[in-house]
């Protein structure tokens, strides 16, 4: 069954006969793209005053106070119009195209891969049978974007960055696929939207988490892969400002390093909600539960809203929890980022699917 | 204008070519890679002010590093010997200025070596080693914030910086200013405490004992911290030793040798026989004797010993003079001298000579950092860049005063 929600929604509107049908098809992809970008910005935005204010508050300080007035809310705004006032610098002896399109990557394939991402059950982008796949293959697509930024700005410490991403990408991109087929076994689906259906039950608590025996290791594997996939602190070596300035940033200013920094929150939010979806209901909780039974259907506004009330607050906790582990822990070292990617969280993840291969065999036969 | 850089590994035909016995050609890429010369400073987050490391690395691997002095040269000796005694006090404070109250202390016992009759009044010694020790105090937490920062973990900075603050303000208090002091003086002390001051330096000590734990906590034992720094960067007590390494980079390799017990200087000799306080050793708890987690160990232990140190003093202090029978213009009595003391980072020495006049002759400095740079050149090959920064954030260097 082909999803085209925003085409069926223009087609609801009744266009004149004369409209052509590339119109159409082009408004709906507009319409799309908008609105995508739109709230994952505003989610990003959100998030960047959040770890301002986390990490104010977990360092004895309040963070921004002043900008906008309650607790700096336009503080981020306020950054963001800054950076795009700043001058456009590219060092001399970058590689121009290279240096000038490297943010373009990182940004796009995270934003590419929030198209995946469904916000409720009648409220995504695309209803994708693979949609774990495509989220998973664009987000190490930033890694290229994070090499080429690091090889085109012609300093030193932004090779070491590049060298240290393209090296521990493979390290944690293992176990991250690994520990995320345990719930797709659980589940039976690759799809996010059928995740969530299959995640629904008796008070909106039959999570993954409880399904399998697995699952909650294999989300523990999953969550520090992700941590390294979003560049987080105890992993953020590629950046890492003490031992290499900024590593992968040193040479970007203004709008440009703003699009790494958008690119780091939205990939945050994104791996949260990920595992939101995967291990922790969905859209499902006592809330949507209640909801449902009240008014019926899945698609009714009501429930509509809740889950994507629900969606969102899951997805922020996990922001919340990445936030915490980053103002608490020290930096990894390369080589232990390695030895834990290859030795321990990879063979993990592998007994992680054997056991829950096996328990879904015995399930079988009931 | 220098031409911009390229890093292409030189691809060429190699010399070994040859011309296989079944006539076909034999071609063999001559792919090498050369070492990356990288300047780690003057201006980098790791080296704690203005020093430059020429870093040689092999990838990720450090093969060769040179530390590279002179950005914060002030001509502080030299000065010394053009201004008049007291007036080179607050050139003093600007050497290593996270110890300024150490620094004047140790100029000032210098000087009144050599002025023969002069008598420090007791309140006035008690005093000071009141401040020397709070000052040991502020500046370790200085050392364990930014060490903390060198392992990429930021909150237990601004936890340091939390307690820092209340010692400086408390020394904002007894003399008005927060970092360069200038309090301690040739003679005693400026000043007499504020009232109520000695009573608040007792409240600091009950809260700080509460609050180290929570440092010791959060980042001693942090795991990943300590698989960070153990093992990392081993100095061995003969090394320490042959380096003239002193304070806490001596300890750490196991040496027992400290200035405030072993020469003793002021009261110390006096608090040490009582038995008042402890020397902390490196013991290759989480790793080898000498290692970064050692070092920062010992700089964490000791500051619940400086603590120890102020109570003694607030037992024992009484009311009194605060400052001997000095002059307004001091003139030294020809001769010279050279009194060590232990600065939060090692000895610092001061020699000075006088010709009987209100200059002095001579006014050389002994500064622990530069001594303790040098080990750095030893300590570097073979590690990881990430461990290089450990390793200089371990030595727990102030380019102030390597360079004065």
């Amino acid at each position: 069954m082909e999803q085209r929600p925003f085409l069926d929604f223009l087609e609801t509107l009744g266009p004149p006969a004369w409209v052509p049908e590339w119109a159409l098809w082009l408004t709906a992809a507009g319409l799309g793209v908008g609105l995508i970008t739109t709230i994952i910005s505003l989610i990003a935005l959100f998030s960047i005053w959040l770890e301002r204010k986390v990490s104010g508050h977990i360092q004895c300080r309040y963070g921004p106070m002043y900008a906008g007035g309650w607790h700096g809310w336009a503080q981020t705004i306020a950054d963001g119009v800054k950076l795009m006032m700043k001058e456009d610098m590219i060092p001399t002896g970058a590689d121009k195209p290279l240096f000038v399109i490297a943010p373009a990557i990182v940004l796009s394939s995270i934003f590419g891969a929030m198209v995946a991402l469904p916000l409720s059950y009648g409220f995504y982008f695309a209803q994708m049978d693979l949609g774990i796949f495509m989220i998973l293959a664009l987000g190490s697509t930033t890694t290229i974007g994070v090499v080429m930024a690091g090889w085109a700005s012609n300093s030193k410490w932004s090779l070491y960055g590049a060298m240290r991403e393209a090296a521990q990408v493979v390290a944690y991109e293992i176990p991250l696929g690994l520990a995320l087929l345990v719930p797709l076994m659980a589940l039976g689906t690759f799809s996010l939207l059928d995740a969530s259906h299959a995640q629904a039950g008796f008070f909106g608590m039959n999570w993954a988490i409880f399904q399998n025996p697995a699952v909650l290791p294999a989300f523990v594997i999953f969550w520090v892969a992700a941590l390294a996939e979003t560049k987080r602190a105890p992993f953020d070596l590629p950046e890492a400002e003490s031992e290499l300035v900024a590593g992968f940033l040193t040479e970007y200013s203004g709008i440009r390093w703003s699009f790494f920094f958008l690119e780091e929150y939205a990939a945050m939010f994104l791996m949260s909600v990920v595992a939101a979806v995967f291990f922790f209901g969905g859209f499902e909780s006592p809330l949507t539960w209640a909801a449902r039974e009240a008014f019926g259907s899945n698609t009714h506004i009501v429930v509509q809203l809740v889950c994507f009330g629900t969606i969102v607050i899951k997805g922020f906790i996990g922001v919340f929890l990445m936030m915490w582990l980053r103002w608490t822990l020290p930096r990894i070292r390369i080589d232990q980022v390695m030895t834990m990617g290859y030795k321990y969280l990879t063979p993990l993840a592998l007994a992680c699917v054997l056991v829950a291969a096996i328990w879904e065999a015995i399930l079988s036969l009931f | 204008m220098v031409e911009a850089q390229k890093y292409k590994p030189s691809m060429q035909l190699s010399d070994e070519s040859r011309v296989l016995p079944s006539g076909e050609r034999e071609f063999m890429l001559d792919v090498s890679t050369a070492d990356l010369e990288v300047n780690m400073g003057p201006q980098h987050p790791a080296t704690h002010g203005v020093m430059r490391v020429l870093l040689r690395t092999d990838g990720e691997l450090v093969t060769g590093a040179q530390p590279h002095l002179g950005y914060l040269h002030r001509c502080a000796e030299k000065i010394g010997e053009n201004v008049e005694w007291l007036q080179y006090l607050p050139y003093t404070d600007r050497y290593d200025y996270l110890s300024a109250m150490n620094n004047n202390l140790g100029y000032s016992l210098a000087v009144e070596g050599l002025m023969t009759g002069l008598e420090i009044p007791r309140r006035a010694t008690l005093i000071r080693t009141i401040c020397a020790e709070l000052n040991r105090v502020a500046s370790h937490l200085i050392a364990y914030g930014t060490y903390g920062l060198d392992i990429g973990a930021f909150t237990p900075f601004f936890y340091a910086f939390r307690e820092r603050e209340w010692i400086q303000a408390l020394f904002e208090k007894i003399c008005g200013a927060r970092l360069t002091y200038s309090y301690i003086r040739i003679g005693g002390v400026f000043n007499d405490t504020p009232p109520g001051w000695l009573q608040e330096v007792g409240h600091f000590c009950d809260v700080f004992e509460d609050k180290w734990r929570e440092y010791y906590d959060l980042l001693v034992e942090n795991h990943i911290f300590v698989k960070r720094t153990a093992d990392i960067g081993v100095i061995s007590a003969e090394m320490a030793l042959d380096f003239g390494l002193t304070g806490p980079m001596l300890r750490g390799s196991g040496v027992d040798f400290d200035l405030r017990r072993d020469m003793p200087y002021m009261a110390y000799g006096e608090i040490s026989d009582a038995g008042a306080f402890d020397i902390p050793l490196g013991r290759g708890e989480k790793g080898t004797l000498g290692d970064c987690w050692d070092r920062f160990y010992v700089r964490v232990a000791e500051m619940m010993e400086s603590i120890k140190i102020v109570r003694w003093c607030l037992d024992a202090i009484e009311p009194g003079p605060v400052l001997g029978d000095v002059p307004k213009v001091i003139k030294v009595p020809a001769g010279e001298g050279y009194v060590g003391i232990e600065n939060p980072r090692g000895e610092l020495g001061h020699y000075v000579a006088s010709s009987g006049g209100k200059v002095a002759l001579r006014c050389r400095v002994r500064g622990p950092s530069f001594t303790n740079l040098a080990v750095l050149e030893d300590l570097m090959p073979g590690t990881l860049l990430a461990d290089s920064v450990a390793i200089i954030g371990s030595t727990d260097i102030v380019v102030g005063e390597t360079d004065r």
